[in-house]
């Protein structure tokens, strides 16, 4: 009776009906998106300082990673679904493959950006290498350790509403059974959504990069 | 030199929208055929502009610039480009291209055939001092300086009879760019090109042109003329500043030992120190200086003595006009 | 499991008629075939002329934010009712539409990027040895560019090829029906068939541009060089 009518793609009374599922669905996806993204991040953080510490290791691990991101998702989730199953972790073991690729690239190259005279300097000072990786390398690389954060983020949290045609809750949902009755009220909320949550958590980590590194928007005083 | 005028610049006034001076201001040079020469000044005195003027990369305000006896504004854009040569100081090779490619870039546009293009690239890269194993690697792998010799080969590719050259050297390190001055004055001795250049190296400026065309800040002309003019007789306090001390120390090297009057051989010359005719006198100078005594003698190329030169004789060079 | 996949892999009924895996496979690739190219004529045009103008930083900013932003199915999703209202039907339309939508941005983006970031010493040396604009352009911009236009390209291909098969959920008929129908069959062979067939396109379509970005760009070294350990 819904799905057949023509003149409305949104039925806000369906919304308003609906609220206690669309809260539901939004701690859902954020729950999902939030796990993926500090998982990933922590094995990347991890993988980043084997590739900083043994060169050679870059390549192997940046060019598994890139295997991995190149997968399409829907296909990465089918190749989990009979090892795994129908669960949080095949959602979740796909989402933090995706991270991978991202963090690993944007940490190293972040590190390896830092500049020389800096390294040197501190080297000269006698920061030892775990100190200056602390306190000089990191903190240094920090702007672009958040712009992976950031394309991570907003990445996995498109990534989630396709685990919903999983059956891992989330947007996706509202989508999977709009797409199924026909019913563009379910995808439009659905759709929408995610697009508000991917754009509110990146002014988030927009707003933490501002706090983080201050120092990218000194500019010089005008002499006397 | 001494031929006709190939560049004439009259009243050539540029103004940049949204700014309250003048980049260039009124400025009138004639450029003799033949002739190389240094557009000098602080920054904000218009160099750029005045070069950039003369390609049409910029348009003046008001004046006019002829090439030849033509108003530049009567070729278009492109046509007059393509036979003006053109070198700037991060010489902009392009990345995509070899270095071949990239000194073939004139005459591809002005569609010579293969055989030539190839002739002319060798003939350039040995004109230019270099090596020709580098022709088919990319800029990237080259040198600061072998990337401005590649320039100055691109920028001759298809024998246009006039060079621009925008602060050429100022990018590479000071023993390149003494070597890359030497050669463009060896290399000018052979092609003849009227050459403008532009740089904020007064040094530079004296050792290269024939004429040196000081500007202040605003694009006005301080003093037009030729390097030793400027430094026996600066018109301004401005030009005096800007040469800066020791300008008779820097005509010196300008001059040769020939220029000099010489005295008779002394009776013995056990000792004396000894310098070519062709020297700079400067060099001589230095020989009276560093050895402490009041004569050296000076011989031809062939070390036969001429004569003998002292610190009156250095100083009345300096005081004489033309060759002595 | 992976002995019922090779089992149904090896039939060949599977391979041949409408839902076989010949048939599927074609049609997937010709769709992103025929996106990415009509991707590419709305989006690289703009780019490279903004990128010559050195204009429009913003947006080229804003069309990656909001491109990463948008997920790839809700676009698709909200096209399927939109089509069905405008008669375009379910299946081949609405996937072409979003996937296009999809494409844009980073191309757009990546040929932006890679035409203003061409070192300015070198369009003005090209200009002041008399090239044209268009000459500028083709024979100057585009292949200094070339490294990211292609990158751009690359990454909206790959994207194409992936949400494809999302195209299932609206009816498209390519390899992502392997994997509807495995899920809803629960039919691990069928879901492994369609997962692999679309991995595989993936993977051998990025390993071709990868040739392919090499052959034409022989001047570029490696994209990240570790920084040399300095053992003092």
């Amino acid at each position: 009776m819904i799905a057949t009518d023509k003149d409305s793609f949104i039925w806000w009374d369906w919304v308003g009906r609906h609220t206690a599922q669309i809260q539901s669905a939004t701690y859902e996806h954020l729950r999902l998106t939030l796990l993926a993204v500090a998982i990933g991040f922590a094995v990347s953080l991890v993988l980043s300082a084997v590739c900083l510490r043994f060169r050679w290791t870059f390549t192997p691990i940046a060019g598994f990673a890139g295997l991995l991101y190149t997968i399409p998702s829907l296909a990465l989730f089918a190749f989990l679904l009979p090892i795994t199953g129908f669960n949080t972790l095949t959602a979740e073991i796909g989402l933090v493959s995706y991270t991978l690729a991202i963090f690993v690239r944007n940490i190293v190259a972040g590190v390896e950006s830092v500049s020389p005279a800096v390294i040197d300097a501190a080297d000269g000072m006698g920061l030892t290498r775990l100190r200056r990786l602390a306190t000089v390398d990191v903190p240094l690389a920090a702007p672009a350790i958040v712009a992976a954060l950031r394309i991570a983020t907003v990445t996995t949290v498109g990534l989630v509403t396709v685990t919903g045609l999983i059956g891992q809750g989330g947007y996706g949902s509202f989508i999977e059974s709009g797409l199924s009755r026909n019913f563009s009220t379910e995808i439009v909320v659905g759709g929408g959504l995610s697009i508000v949550m991917a754009v509110a958590l990146d002014a988030v980590l927009v707003g933490v990069e501002r706090i983080a590194t201050p120092w990218t928007r000194a500019r010089p005083r005008r002499g006397t | 030199m001494g031929g006709s005028t190939a560049i004439r610049l009259r009243d050539v006034t540029k103004r940049f929208a949204g700014s309250p001076i003048d980049a260039v201001h009124e400025l009138s040079l004639d450029l003799p055929e033949g002739s190389l020469t240094a557009l000098v000044g602080p920054s904000g005195c218009g160099k750029t502009t005045t070069l950039r003027m003369i390609n049409r990369l910029e348009e003046p305000t008001s004046g006019t610039i002829e090439l030849f006896g033509t108003d530049i504004r009567q070729t278009p854009r492109h046509e007059l480009r393509r036979g003006i040569g053109y070198v700037i100081q991060q010489a902009g090779l392009f990345p995509h291209r070899t270095i071949a490619a990239n000194i073939a870039t004139v005459p591809k546009l002005l569609g010579w055939d293969k055989a030539r293009i190839r002739a002319r690239v060798d003939e350039l890269v040995e004109l230019v001092g270099l090596d020709a194993s580098l022709l088919q690697r990319y800029p990237a792998a080259l040198s600061g300086g072998q990337q401005q010799r590649v320039g100055v080969a691109r920028a001759l590719a298809a024998d246009p009879p006039v060079l621009l050259m925008d602060e050429p050297y100022s990018a590479v390190d000071p023993i390149v760019r003494l070597r890359l001055q030497d050669d463009l004055i060896a290399l000018q001795r052979r092609v003849r090109k009227t050459i403008v250049f532009v740089t904020h190296d007064i040094d530079e400026a004296i050792k290269l042109a024939d004429r040196v065309a000081l500007l202040d800040v605003g694009g006005v002309l301080a003093q037009f003329g030729a390097p030793d003019e400027l430094l026996r007789a600066p018109a301004s306090p401005f030009v005096e500043r800007f040469l800066g001390k020791e300008r008779a120390l820097r005509r010196l090297a300008l001059k040769r030992v020939a220029d000099a009057p010489l005295g008779a051989l002394p009776a013995s010359s056990d000792g004396l120190p000894t310098v070519r005719q062709s020297a700079p006198l400067r060099e001589a100078l230095d020989a009276l200086v560093a050895q402490g005594v009041a004569t050296v003698i000076v011989t031809d190329d062939h070390d036969a003595a001429l004569g003998a030169l002292d610190v009156v004789g250095v100083a009345a060079a300096l005081h004489e006009r033309g060759a002595g | 499991m992976f002995r019922a996949f090779v089992d149904y892999v090896t039939v060949a009924s599977h391979w041949s008629g409408t839902s076989g895996i010949a048939h599927r496979t074609e049609e997937h690739l010709r769709l992103s075939g025929a996106v990415v190219l009509a991707a590419a004529v709305i989006a690289l045009p703009p780019a490279f002329w903004l990128g010559r103008a050195r204009r429009g930083g913003f947006l080229a900013q804003s069309v990656v934010n909001v491109g990463r932003a948008v997920p790839s199915l809700a676009i698709l999703a909200l096209l399927f009712p939109i089509s069905l209202r405008f008669g375009f039907g379910l299946g081949f339309w609405p996937t072409f539409a979003a996937l296009v939508i999809l494409a844009i941005p980073p191309m757009f983006t990546n040929a932006y990027t890679g035409i203003r970031s061409v070192d300015p010493s070198v369009v003005d040396a090209s200009q002041g040895m008399g090239m044209r604009p268009f000459e500028v352009l083709t024979r100057v911009e585009i292949p200094s560019g070339l490294t990211l236009i292609m990158t751009g390209v690359r990454i909206a291909t790959l994207q194409v090829i992936a949400t494809a098969t999302l195209g299932a959920y609206v009816g498209f008929n390519g390899l992502g029906s392997f994997i509807n129908e495995g899920f809803r069959q629960r039919d691990d062979a069928k879901l492994l068939t369609g997962a692999v067939a679309v991995a595989l396109c993936a993977l051998v379509v990025d390993l071709v541009f990868g040739v392919v970005a090499r052959r034409v760009t022989p001047w570029r070294a490696p994209e990240i060089n570790l920084r040399k350990e300095s053992e003092s």
